[in-house]
């Protein structure tokens, strides 16, 4: 679904990967770990168009990323869920705003109704429905921020850090909800550099583990 | 044209959400909305100069297309032989609709306001005028010529020394009215996209958001272009409303009347107005439309 091939990225003239190749296949389940700084995020941000590669190919669901205009980059968007590492919220609109924003701003607001309130209730954010992005905690944004990214039923879910500011508990919560999402058919990539986390789940889920540091990125599953 | 058709209807329409999508600004709303209103008064007057000028000038036009006076010179014994040569040449001259004689009674009236009532015009040698209308084969140049070899002394005056120049300025004023309503348009469009930039700007984080989350950029121009083209018709109604209150209280002439009493509106012309608020909304919708579309292509 998700495919990198040869790609190249840098800041402003400063290589951080010249030759990456990654597949997501259908089903499948990724963590993507290394040290803070590695290029976990802008990986990530290649994944859903929001970079372009420097060299190399990026194609999401066959088509490569070169070829789509801003039209078609917006629309590979809606079937490609992504929870940001910011979280990446509207604060003047509610919570509920807030997530069933996809299903809005692609015209679909006729749907939300429907799917609302089933996708509060899954991650335990009923009772903050009408609350706004700032009065949240950490954990309650990250899950608000994982509804959202699967309003659209995507495909491929893409999580950057979902546990990065939340307690051990929350962290386990979330990533259960991710691991159920993989079981309905979704693809799912994790990027944290939370090793103890990745221990935990790795029973339940069928996971590989890729290492991205000083450009390269390798398997990583012994060494757990 | 097609699409502008959609984002026509979409804009009478509304979508709600997706204009909660862009927080409410307080200052440049405002703004937009005195501005548009200020070049509404001004689009007002500017409309009732032209169209002032432009009513003075046909009038002005017409008249002297039509009529011309022949004077004859005042000569006690040759009088009736004169005018019997003068009205002979008249007659036998192509487009004079009708000549007219001026009377004794007449002339005195003519005379009345510099010399008094009792001025005994019959024994005086004064010149004899006579009213030409004429219509559309008139021939200046050939009466005159008629004139000059067969009623030598009388003297063809068809006004057109004085009055051409007072029609150049009034049709020049029409003319300038018509471009100050341009200007003002320019104007209005320039001013919103300035407003839309500076919204954009301030709105940088959440244009983000929604793109992250799949909004295209016509999506995200739906807002902006709601949002300014209601301000820009709210503005202009309440700007038109104050110019026409304006120009009701400007001091009324008599319809025949000098130019700068009849300035402002004759008749249906007090409609044009109305015209103002839905062409100020189109100038600002494709104002917004262009520099959001064209804003939005710049930014990530
Ligand atoms: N927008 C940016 N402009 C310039 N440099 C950046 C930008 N984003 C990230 N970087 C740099 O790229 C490197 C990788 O960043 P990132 O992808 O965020 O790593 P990670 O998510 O693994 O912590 C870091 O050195 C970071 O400073
Ligand atoms: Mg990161």
């Amino acid at each position: 679904m998700i495919e990198l091939e040869q790609v190249a990225y840098g800041y402003a003239g400063t290589p951080l990967f010249s030759q990456l190749s990654l597949d997501l296949a259908e089903g499948s389940f990724h963590f993507l770990t290394g040290p803070s700084g590695a290029g976990k995020t802008t990986l990530m941000r290649l994944c859903y168009a929001d970079l372009q590669a420097d060299r190399g190919e990026v194609r999401l669901f066959g088509q490569n990323t070169r070829a789509l205009d801003r039209d078609g980059v917006a629309m590979m968007r809606r079937r490609i869920g992504v929870v940001h590492q910011d979280c990446q919220f509207l604060d003047h609109l509610s919570i509920a705003e807030n997530i069933a924003l996809p299903l809005t701003v692609a015209g679909r607001a006729d749907e939300v109704a429907g799917n609302l309130n089933e996708l509060l209730d899954w991650v335990g954010l009923r009772a903050q429905a009408n609350q706004l992005p700032p009065e949240l905690s950490g954990g309650e944004r990250q899950r608000a921020a994982l509804a959202r990214a699967v309003i659209m039923s995507p495909d491929v879910i893409l999580a950057d850090e979902p546990t990065g500011n939340v307690d051990w508990e929350m962290s386990q919560r979330l990533l259960t909800l991710l691991a159920e999402l993989n079981r309905m058919g979704k693809a799912i990539l994790i990027a944290t550099h939370d090793l103890n986390m990745i221990r935990t789940v790795k029973g339940d889920v069928n996971a590989r583990v890729l290492r991205l540091k000083d450009g390269e990125l390798t398997h990583a599953g012994a060494e757990l | 044209m097609k699409i502008d058709l959609q984002a026509l209807r979409d804009l009478v329409v509304g979508d709600a959400q997706a204009d909660r999508s862009i927080p409410p600004t307080g200052i440049t709303a405002r703004l937009t909305v005195f501005v548009s209103a200020a070049m509404a008064t001004l689009a007002v007057f500017a409309l009732a100069l032209s169209l002032s000028a432009g009513r003075v000038a046909d009038r002005w036009s017409e008249e002297l297309a039509q009529a011309a006076t022949l004077r004859l010179p005042a000569s006690p014994i040759q009088a009736d032989a004169m005018l019997s040569a003068a009205i002979n040449v008249l007659d036998t001259t192509p487009g004079i609709a009708s000549v007219h004689v001026l009377t004794a009674e007449e002339q005195r009236a003519l005379l009345e306001p510099w010399f008094g009532a009792d001025l005994p015009v019959e024994t005086l040698p004064i010149p004899q005028l006579i009213e030409i209308v004429t219509d559309d084969e008139y021939d200046q140049a050939g009466l005159q010529a008629r004139l000059e070899a067969e009623v030598p002394g009388a003297v063809l005056d068809d006004h057109t020394r004085w009055r051409e120049p007072l029609i150049a300025a009034a049709s020049r004023l029409r003319a300038m009215g018509a471009v100050v309503l341009l200007l003002i348009g320019a104007a209005v469009a320039a001013m919103i996209t300035l407003a839309v930039q500076a919204s954009l700007a301030a709105n940088q984080r959440v244009i983000a958001v929604l793109r992250l989350v799949g909004a295209t950029d016509i999506y995200i121009a739906r807002a902006f272009v709601r949002r300014f083209t209601l301000r820009a018709i709210v503005g202009a109604v309440a700007g038109a409303f104050v110019g026409l209150i304006a120009v009701m209280l400007l001091p009324n002439g008599d319809v025949a009347g000098g130019f700068l009493t009849g300035l402002g509106f004759a008749g249906a012309q007090w409609l044009w107005p109305i015209v103002i608020p839905p062409l100020s909304g189109l100038v600002a919708f494709f104002a917004t439309r262009t520099a959001a579309l064209s804003r939005l292509k710049e930014q990530t």
